[in-house]
């Protein structure tokens, strides 16, 4: 972390963040999808966390205006979103058990630099840098093409977790009602690095020994572009014995195994570029065709979909029931906001350029002066640098809002 | 059943002519998807018996999976259990084929009646369901099955040569077969692909088996049976709620719910248990009073086991224990007169008039002697299962899972259980099968007589009864000194 500037994220801080900045109106109609409120958001459950770790859950509301009395009033330090229920969550100790279940949820994802930890060089557990940053960057960037392109959802949120991760929320209307078997297969397909300590083991991807899955391939082929820089200069991840070793593991030639061993330790102070390079020329050696040369390329592909591509907390996506933290709340660690981001300019976001919730409100009091006080205080997070990620959240729900719109006009015209 | 009276009501000779012209053959394929409800009138008898028979199959199928049993093993015995009691037959006389089926399809449905009450009997019943429809569609021939396919819109969308070609790297990527590559080749070429939304393939997506495109699944024909099945799970999920839902409001009949109940009783305990003693024709010799510890010690299964125990340590049992251990030796061949002989000799602390007063009259009457003269039979593992707690019931079942790993050491160390196999069997009871975990218990103990894993009693069947498990015993016990006195004599 660049500075140990105080983290504010005190009772009063959250009270006047809550009060004065968190956009509940957008976050309304981006989990309604309409103006009017629907059991999307009736039916939709929210859990607190309050202060000293109590947590509620199974709480509904009726409308924007009731939520955000509601979370005024407990100050919680974050609060997370469930699934849409077939009854109202707060009701859930009156109604029959088999009459309460999980019927649409966003279907989401998680990713979170603590999994890569096995492959970065420069922070490890909850620190972050922009240097690791590129990680999750080449992540969503591939994990927004596959969904979009192989699954068919359009209506993608990527939201920063205020930390070390991105979440991901897809809103489709097909997107929501996957059961959990279907949720279930759709990761699998998402999954290459199963994580665990036994991420040094090879990967199993492969279909009939040689081609890649069409999915995969896509993958591989963008990756390559963006594994010289980010695995080999970046993370100079092959520069340390542990490093090349872990990099001999995944090749299947043994011979070109010992021989480049042999160079590497003779010369410790060869890059990972080098390497790399050296790894290149002994494929090169093989006739064009012949089955070393197709092994060895196979497994350069699988080394490079080993250390970039997008590693998945697969619990998160696979049910309907699981919460994840709504955006905009305040990540009690950093008081970063959660704010969410644009995929297409992934590369861009610099997690510490992120407003904290202390900041905020600065910027608050310093627009606050400048125009002479206001009796109300709505929509104030309008004066202040949280506007462009909460213009990015209800650009993302009008969209909804006119698909569910036009859906309607056009279930009417059929009658 | 299924509002049978209503449509009497509205029977006019029309509809009936109408009817019959329009279905000359009811069920026209072997296997069933199950659509439409049998719209006749069944009896009680029929009603009970066409589902007793399915219930042994589908709790064979599920015993099966209980114990991992490979997909061809698990096909071997479920033929063979439907050979014997729902045939299915393919070729046959039109009469002899719709009875097959008719009996097949109201069975399927007087299960759905019972199984549809829980999310957990739905889920177990969809699973043993589609396993044995799997079974079916895996057996019928290639012409039948194709027939059967026409006959039904699976919604799919069959991909033409112009966008197989145009995606013909993908898809090659995706598509399995022969390590030779030019002979993968030939037969993607002529491979015909479908079309479906990929949520109705998961278990093809999740393995990357297909190409997805803007979320359709480019599915291969080899793999098209993947579509059919996922449709009969789906299909059978949503019917199975629909009943639930208007079970409370169908038209009852008092006499179906204690059959209905009964049923779903069954599955809880595995099989309903077919198991008839035939006693005698297993062990020629007649068991006398004071071979009993013996047998006990050797044949017993836990149940029993623990009874004769129990009787060993008090001198004494309590009532369902006297009648559930009597009737079990009763059908292990002890005559009337051994079985006073042995009453007597346990009860050893009481006086002769006591016994003759108080258990004399009990232990003939369950030989059929006294009061109504009927012959009971021994009570099988389903009714062991559902008789409430008590120390006369399945110790798997009754027992904290502490006492039950403590009583099977004790009890059959010396028959070859070692403690590396609790883990095992407590796993097994913690599911819910019970007598899953009797039979492995039974393969572990028998294993110096050559039965393996997954064999239980032979070919594979399960432990349904107490008297089934020690007959067997007994039996592999005889063949093994018998081939032993034949080694002796020559």
């Amino acid at each position: 972390m660049a500075v140990k500037e105080a983290v504010d994220t005190s009772p009063e801080v959250m009270l006047a963040f809550y009060r004065r900045l968190y956009p509940f109106k957008s976050l309304f109609n981006w989990l309604n999808h309409e103006h009017a409120p629907t059991r999307r958001f009736t039916h939709r459950e929210f859990a607190f966390t309050l202060q000293g770790d109590v947590y509620l859950r199974y709480n509904s509301f009726n409308t924007a205006e009731e939520l955000k009395k509601q979370v005024c009033q407990l100050n919680p330090t974050r609060f997370e979103i469930g699934p849409v229920y077939s009854a109202r969550p707060k009701d859930k100790k009156t109604v029959r058990p088999g009459m309460f279940t999980p019927l649409q949820r966003e279907l989401v994802f998680d990713i979170d630099m603590t999994d890569y930890d096995p492959v970065r060089t420069c922070c490890s557990g909850a620190d972050i840098c922009r240097r690791c940053w590129a990680f999750i960057s080449a992540a969503v960037q591939v994990l927004h093409t596959s969904i979009r392109e192989q699954f068919g959802y359009e209506n993608l949120l990527w939201v920063y977790s205020g930390r070390r991760g991105i979440h991901l929320w897809i809103s489709d209307k097909e997107a929501m009602e996957l059961t959990d078997d279907q949720r279930k297969a759709l990761v699998s397909w998402m999954t290459v690095i199963h994580g665990g300590q036994e991420s040094s083991k090879k990967l199993n991807v492969r279909l009939n020994a040689r081609s890649l899955p069409a999915s995969l391939q896509t993958a591989v082929e963008h990756l390559a572009t963006i594994f010289p820089e980010v695995v080999l200069s970046d993370q100079n991840l092959f520069a340390s014995e542990d490093g090349y070793e872990a990099l001999l593991e995944q090749i299947p030639d043994s011979q070109v195994v010992t021989s480049l061993r042999k160079t590497w330790s003779a010369n410790p102070s060869r890059s990972s570029e080098d390497k790399w390079l050296d790894l290149k020329a002994q494929a090169k050696k093989f006739e064009k065709g012949s089955s070393q040369r197709t092994n060895l390329t196979a497994a350069m592909e699988d080394i490079i979909l080993h250390y970039t591509y997008p590693r998945i907390d697969a619990e998160v996506s696979k049910h309907r029931n699981h919460l994840l933290k709504a955006p905009f709340c305040v990540h009690p660690k950093t008081g970063r906001v959660c704010v969410p981001v644009d995929p297409l300019h992934i590369d861009e976001f610099n997690p510490e350029s992120v407003p904290t919730v202390g900041q905020l409100l600065k910027e608050l009091d310093t627009a606050g002066r400048s125009e002479g006080e206001v009796g109300e205080h709505h929509s104030d997070w309008e004066k202040t640098s949280l506007k462009p990620y909460v213009d990015i959240l209800d650009k993302h729900a009008l969209r909804l809002m006119e698909q569910v719109r036009l859906e309607k006009r056009e279930q009417d015209v059929s009658w | 059943m299924f509002k049978s009276t209503d449509r009497k009501v509205f029977h006019d000779d029309k509809e009936l002519a109408q009817v019959t012209k329009h279905s000359p053959v009811k069920y026209p394929y072997r296997l069933n998807f199950y659509d439409r409800p049998p719209l006749y009138d069944v009896t009680v008898e029929e009603f009970e018996t066409c589902a007793l028979d399915r219930l042994r199959i589908l709790a064979e199928i599920e015993s099966s999976a209980a114990r991992n049993r490979s997909w061809e093993e698990l096909k071997t015995v479920t033929n063979k259990q439907c050979t014997n009691h729902l045939p299915l037959q393919t070729t046959g006389t039109q009469e002899l084929l719709e009875s097959q089926r008719r009996k097949d399809h109201l069975g399927h449905f007087v299960l759905r009646l019972a199984f549809c009450r829980s999310e957990d009997l739905r889920r177990r019943f969809i699973k043993a369901e589609s396993t044995l429809f799997r079974i079916r569609y895996d057996g019928d021939n290639t012409e039948e099955r194709q027939l059967f396919l026409n006959s039904r819109d699976f919604n799919w969308i069959p991909v033409d040569a112009a966008e197989k070609s145009k995606y013909r790297r993908e898809l090659l990527a995706s598509y399995s077969g022969s390590k030779n590559e030019s002979v993968r080749e030939q037969a993607f070429d002529t491979e015909r692909y479908y079309k479906v939304k990929w949520t109705r393939v998961p278990d093809l997506v999740e393995k990357r088996k297909v190409f997805l495109k803007a979320g359709w699944a480019y599915v291969p024909g080899k793999e098209q049976s993947s579509i059919v099945f996922q449709e009969f799970e789906v299909h059978l999920a949503k019917a199975l709620e629909l009943t639930a839902r208007s079970l409370p409001r169908l038209d009852e009949d008092s006499r179906l719910v204690p059959i209905l109940d009964n049923l779903s009783q069954g599955f809880l305990a595995g099989v309903p248990s077919e198991w008839s003693g035939s006693g005698e024709a297993i062990n020629g010799d007649e068991i006398k009073a004071e071979m009993v510890d013996d047998l006990a010690k050797r044949h017993f299964p836990l149940c029993m086991r623990s009874m004769h125990d129990n009787l060993r340590r008090d001198h004494h049992l309590k009532h369902f224990g006297r009648l559930n251990y009597g009737l079990f030796l009763k059908v292990l061949g002890l005559s009337i007169e051994e079985a006073v002989v042995f009453w007597r000799k346990s009860f050893d602390r009481i006086t002769d008039d006591k016994f003759n007063k108080e258990y004399k009259y009990n232990i003939r009457h369950s030989y059929g002697l006294e009061g109504k003269r009927a012959n009971y039979a021994a009570k099988s593992c389903q009714q062991l299962l559902t008789s409430g707690p008590s120390d006369h019931g399945c110790p798997y079942r009754h027992f904290s899972l502490e006492n039950l790993q403590t009583a099977l050491l004790s009890t059959y160390s010396s028959r070859g259980l070692t403690s590396a196999d609790l883990p095992e069997i407590v796993a097994t009871v913690k599911a819910g099968h019970y007598h899953v975990a009797c039979t492995r218990v039974f393969e572990m103990t028998h294993s110096s007589f050559g039965v393996k894993k997954g064999e239980g009693t032979g070919g594979g069947e399960s432990i349904t009864h107490p008297n089934q498990y020690a007959a067997k015993s007994m039996e592999l016990y005889k063949v093994q000194q018998d081939s032993a006195e034949k080694m002796l004599v020559e």
